[in-house]
């Protein structure tokens, strides 16, 4: 019960969803809600752990995780942007399709055992200062460590440059965009694949650095709602994901610490002497998100924020009256 | 060229800058452009005339690259073009400035005018680029604040960011798609001075409209489309009446004046007191509003686009809540009462957008026409519903307000515009309303339809209900309105009730009454 | 819309292919089509994946006919797995009527077979009761549970605008912790990780307990849920297309805008369509605990809540085709709980929804070859 121990594991564990949320802020940036993270974060274990086990090499296992999250991604986007069906519904029925696909090939992959994993290491100068260094900066895997280059470069990215700006626009007002010359079925089609991507990346980040190993559907055990939550908790911008992914991250990893100490503070720890306790801590992450949610919503009520303006509608050039 | 009227060539022609021929576009069920040509010279503004639906949007959006012509060519400066998107148009230096405005109102000015172009590369650079902007801007007269958010313009300003986005894109030919339908008569004032100086500048300019006074007013020449086909082609404007260009446009002669009853109003009916509201954003849309409907008289509602006239109807039909101020309907305080209880106290409601607030696209006529009705009896039976009485009811409306419908189960989305806003229409009416508020209710719509619902109307203030009509056409509002008030960024600027266009268009700029008076004597 | 999306290399080709928007309603034999359609090449696609992952589809396929409708005993089991895909599939369609995305349906069968089974293990019933008593004790208890697991998503959306999405989805986790608390700690059986079997009064009757008066009877499994599921498909019908609150349900779901200007009040509406839907997903938790299990255990449902969601889209949300679809769907449950490897079932169903929507696209556009002028 160290909360530096527990701070430190939950950077870890929140990298997932810090992954999944950036991937989901891009695509409904630009319009499109996917729905599907779930599942293809589970693809992305998957195929990450599988081929890991074939070849003994993780970061192809990463690379094709990756690829299978973007490239199952682009059903939805074909479904949802060429042929123009709810996205809700596209969305689910995507993370149907990509859970009973990887179910399948993932068939007997729980009894690999173990395989190599991605690298983890401290930072030689910076694990060194108090409290900051031994929670960011020690033994962390280096996928870790991507995510905070991840943070800043996507928040600059959607700000600051050029195509952000196109994605900003994309999503709020396609129409105008359109009348530009911006191609938004492209973009849109790249950003559902990057969302695909990175959720891959989230998958495959459980699989082969957090939580070793295949468990079926509870490799994910969630964490792809989580995320859906989470960018609606982070009104669509990735310092906000950032902050949401790695406060989940220590809350998980707070509830398995939490049943080992018999005391805590000087108390009697119920926990520890009630097990079966546990399951309320379970609970805890799903209830918390849902708390999240009415934290995020009723702020945007407040302020008057959004989603993006075009997020869930498909883009119709050349609608009479346009 | 076949019996059209054409324009007679001058002895020094300036140079032709775009030539369609043969353009032919179909929609579903629709040819919206029939072998049409069209001309355009250098350093001319050039009217393209026409009532709703003629399809002079379709032919100026294939012309801008949005849609692509199913048959026909275009030459731009000499040379044969097919444009694929809208970029091919724009490098060809045809710009559109669309009716409504292709702005992303969560992005700055600056980003706006820098959106789909090639510079800057990666990194926006903003602070440069707002500096850029604000110079470029200077050059044309055009005055605009580059950081500003375009939600925070008003519309005046957001035309102006438009015209600047394709000035700054090296337009020379620029496409005005109704650009004074949002205006107040000074802001059309200024519009046009600026659109001199571009042509003299030598630029050249489509106009399109349906306005005919102003056609007389800008343009050089004028070409008509009615029905997708050109019925005048670059007639000069000096040398034809207004007459003449209604007769092409309609194919027929146009009543200019409504056969309106001379009556005394009643009661008073609806009685708004010092109304405050905020609109969506939080910021205040009324700023103590106060007028009175009487019985059997249709009050106008005049104002620029976006001054509060949205707000209003939406507070007063209860769509929105007042912060602070009074409603009475026939001395009955509805002041923030929930819709059903106005509904049921005799308001009804021609709302401004029939397809997403008016009725319910996937459901039937019946079911539509049943809003208001199927909490009370016949067509309810306690809990349940009387199809057969519901059925009975649309058929009678369809039969009554000649709505053109397949049969009644039809899916409102498959109706006409003209035929949605007829149910819309006799829905409302159908409840006999002590008071009707009816927001842009011609809006759209082609001129056959317009009359119809306008007489629709007027039979409504015979029947004795007073009608609050909110309108941004002015024609239509003096024709119909026995009073006319004018909203001003949420106040009231003064009442009308000679239909004095002059007046109204001071006070639709924020000059209120009292000071006209005075300027008078 | 018209894109035009063949403009063939060729510009001497003299056709090309035109994509429109109807101006009809398509016919319902032709939606019918379409549907079928989509679910052959749906089974086309799947049986792909299957020789790929080294199967053999043809058999798997034939094995899923044959061991769901091979003969009567195993029909009936079909119905039986087909009876909780009935409920929750209406609980599905009457939240999407609405546009209330409720895919919590597991989580809400869950803890319906948590109420149901908190009546016979409290016990709040004692074990002698008459059936007569215990079952609709029992009814009400898992309806309540759903409907009150249904409200508070539905609460936080009408009152916060909380997504609904998500926090049905969340609440489904609640759920499963909820009742492992109670399988392991409270109602254990000796230790074991499951409740001891509920007395016989409290099960739903079956038509293999009727076997003494009609002998062809024996054996059959198919009991009372069924009847539970089709009522509640006529009165789902009948809410939904005869009565005021349905047309509420049905404008609100079309145009939440337009209900708004009619002075529908929509909170309310949300708030119980919401528990509508949750009390419909308890009573299938319900009826598979006292019709099946017996008991209360962890492993309860093979995701029959959200089976439910791709049961109510394929039967385009009419409460009388969810009864067919569903029996369609217990079988492909049924059987493929034996075909190997175990995921295909799951894949299967999630290709069938993939190829439905898409299918949606030629109800709504039409397709013509057209010739150049």
């Amino acid at each position: 019960m160290d909360p530096i121990i527990i701070l430190q594991a939950g950077v870890a564990s929140g990298t997932v969803l810090l992954f999944a949320t950036i991937g989901e802020i891009f695509a409904e940036r630009s319009g499109v809600l996917n729905l599907g993270v779930e599942g293809m974060m589970l693809l992305g274990a998957m195929s990450a752990f599988s081929i890991t086990v074939k070849t003994g090499n993780p970061w192809l296992g990463l690379l094709v995780a990756m690829l299978a999250g973007g490239l199952i991604s682009q059903i939805h986007a074909f479904i949802s942007i060429h042929l123009q069906a709810d996205q809700v519904v596209s969305g689910l029925a995507l993370g149907f399709l990509a859970t009973g696909i990887s179910l399948v090939l993932g068939e007997g992959l729980s009894k690999a055992g173990t395989v190599s994993l991605m690298p983890s290491f401290s930072i030689p100068v910076l694990s060194q200062i108090p409290i900051v260094g031994p929670i960011f900066f020690t033994r962390h895997s280096v996928l870790t460590y991507f995510g905070y280059l991840l943070i800043p470069a996507a928040w600059y990215y959607i700000n600051h440059t050029r195509p952000g700006m196109n994605l900003r626009a994309i999503g709020e007002f396609p129409a105008a965009a359109d009348t530009l010359g911006i191609n938004i079925y492209r973009l849109r089609y790249f950003y559902v694949f990057l969302g695909g991507v990175m959720a891959g990346l989230a998958g495959a980040t459980i699989s082969l650095a957090i939580a070793p190993g295949w468990f079926s559907e509870m490799t994910t055990a969630g964490q792809g709602w989580i995320a859906v939550g989470l960018v609606i908790f982070a009104q669509w911008d990735p310092i906000r994901a950032a902050f949401g992914s790695y406060t989940f991250g220590a809350l998980r990893r707070l509830i398995l610490d939490i049943q080992g100490p018999t005391t805590i503070l000087g108390l009697r720890n119920p926990f520890y002497y009630n097990p079966y306790w546990g399951f309320f801590l379970q609970m805890l992450p799903y209830a918390f998100t849902i708390i999240v949610l009415v934290i995020g919503s009723r702020e945007a009520i407040r302020k008057r924020l959004g989603a993006p303006a075009a997020l869930g509608t498909p883009y119709i050039r050349g609608e009479r009256g346009l | 060229m076949d019996g059209r009227q054409e324009f007679e060539s001058h002895s020094s022609e300036p140079p032709v800058v775009v030539e369609m021929r043969g353009i032919i576009k179909r929609f579903p069920g629709v040819l919206a452009n029939d072998h049409v040509d069209f001309k355009l010279y250098q350093g001319e503004i050039h009217a393209l005339l026409g009532e709703n639906g003629a399809g002079k949007s379709t032919l100026m959006n294939i012309l801008a690259g949005l849609y692509r012509p199913d048959a026909g060519e275009i030459y731009v400066k000499g040379k044969l073009v097919h444009f694929s998107s809208p970029r091919d148009a724009i490098k060809a230096g045809i710009g559109m400035i669309h009716q409504h405005f292709m702005l992303v109102p969560s992005q700055t000015v600056t980003e706006n005018i820098l959106l789909g172009l090639d510079q800057p590369r990666f990194i926006l650079r903003l602070s440069e680029y707002h500096q850029k902007i604000a110079e470029f801007a200077e050059r044309f007269g055009l005055k605009i604040d580059p950081k500003a958010k375009i939600w925070q313009l008003s519309v005046g300003e957001q035309q102006r960011v438009e015209i600047l986005k394709m000035l700054y894109r090296g337009a020379d030919i620029l496409i005005m798609d109704e650009p004074t339908a949002v205006l107040a008569p000074q802001e059309i004032e200024a519009l046009f001075i600026t659109l001199r100086k571009m042509v003299s500048e030598g630029k050249s300019i489509i106009f399109i409209s349906h306005k005919l006074h102003e056609v007389m007013e800008i343009a050089d020449r004028v070409s008509v489309l009615s029905k997708g086909k050109v019925t005048a082609s670059g007639v000069p404007a000096k040398g034809i009446t207004r007459q003449e260009l209604a007769r092409l446009m309609v194919g027929r002669e146009v009543l200019f004046r409504l056969d309106k009853k001379e009556q005394a109003p009643g009661d008073v009916v609806l009685q708004v007191e010092d109304l405050h509201a905020e609109n969506d954003k939080g910021l205040p849309a009324l700023r103590g509003v106060s007028l009175t409907v009487r019985a059997g008289e249709i009050v106008g509602l005049a104002g620029v686009a976006g001054n509060g006239q949205r707000e209003l109807a939406q507070v007063i039909t209860g769509l929105r809540k007042c912060t602070k101020g009074k409603i009475l309907l026939n001395g009955e305080d509805i002041t923030n009462q929930p819709v059903s209880y106005s509904i049921q106290r005799g308001l009804g409601h021609i709302p401004e957008d029939r397809t997403h607030v008016g009725t319910s696209p996937n459901l039937s006529i019946t079911d539509n026409v049943i809003m208001k009705k199927y909490r009370q009896p016949p067509i309810a039976r306690g809990m349940v519903i009387d199809m057969n009485q519901a059925s009975q009811f649309a058929q009678q409306l369809v039969a009554t307000y000649d709505i053109m419908v397949p049969t009644i189960r039809t899916p409102a989305r498959l109706l006409s515009g003209g035929n949605l806003q007829k149910v819309i229409l006799a829905r409302e009416i159908s409840g006999n309303p002590r008071l009707l508020v009816a927001v842009q209710p011609t809006r759209g719509l082609d001129v056959g339809a317009i009359e119809g619902i306008q007489r629709l109307l007027l039979t409504q203030r015979e029947a004795g209900a007073a009608i609050l009509l909110i309108s941004e056409e002015l024609e239509e509002l003096i024709s119909l309105s026995d009073r006319i008030y004018v909203i001003y960024e949420g106040k009231i600027m003064g009442e009308v009730t000679d239909g004095n266009i002059e007046v109204i268009g001071l006070m639709m700029t924020g000059t209120p009454m009292e000071q006209i008076r005075q300027g008078v004597q | 819309m018209n894109s035009e999306i063949a403009k063939s290399t060729s510009r001497s080709f003299p056709y090309r292919i035109v994509i429109e928007q109807r101006l009809k309603e398509p016919s319902r034999t032709y939606s019918l089509l379409i549907s079928v359609l989509a679910i052959v090449v749906a089974l086309f696609i799947g049986g792909f994946v299957i020789a790929q992952a080294g199967g053999d589809p043809i058999r798997s396929y034939r094995h899923i006919a044959k061991a769901s409708f091979g003969n009567i005993g195993v029909f009936s089991d079909t119905l039986v797995k087909a009876t909780p895909l009935i409920l929750v599939g209406l609980a599905c369609a009457v939240a999407f009527r609405s546009r209330l995305w409720n895919i919590g349906a597991e989580g809400q069968f869950f803890v319906g077979a948590f109420g149901a089974s908190a009546i016979v293990l409290t016990p709040i019933l004692p074990p002698d009761t008459s059936p007569w008593i215990f079952i609709p004790v029992m009814m009400v208890a898992g309806i309540l549970m759903g409907a009150f697991w249904g409200l508070i998503p539905g609460f936080l959306k009408a009152k916060y605008n909380v997504n609904e999405i998500i926090s049905t989805l969340m609440m489904n986790y609640i759920a499963v912790a909820w009742n492992n608390f109670f399988i392991y700690a409270v109602w254990s059986e000796s230790g074991f990780q499951m409740s001891p079997m509920f007395t016989k009064n409290a099960w739903l009757p079956r038509l293999t307990d009727y076997s003494k008066v009609v002998p062809a009877f024996r054996g059959l499994t198919t009991h009372l849920g069924l009847l539970f599921g089709i009522l509640a498909a006529v009165l789902i019908w009948f809410i939904l297309y005869r009565s005021r609150w349905g047309y509420e349900i049905r404008l609100i779901g079309d145009n939440p805008q337009a209900a708004r200007y009619a002075g529908l009040n929509i909170t309310r509406n949300t708030i119980l369509v919401m528990m509508l839907s949750g009390g419909l997903a308890g009573l299938a938790g319900m009826s598979e605990i006292t019709g099946v299990v017996h008991r209360l255990q962890g492993a309860i449902s093979p995701g029959y809540g959200f089976t439910g969601i791709i049961v109510a889209w394929l039967s385009k949300l009419n409460p009388f085709a969810v009864i067919l679809v569903s029996i369609l769907f217990g079988a492909l449950i049924l059987a493929g709980r034996e075909i190997q490897p175990s995921g295909i079932p799951k894949m299967i169903q999630g290709v069938i929804l993939v190829c439905l929507i898409a299918s949606d696209f030629f109800l709504r556009y039409q397709i013509r070859i057209v010739r150049r002028e």
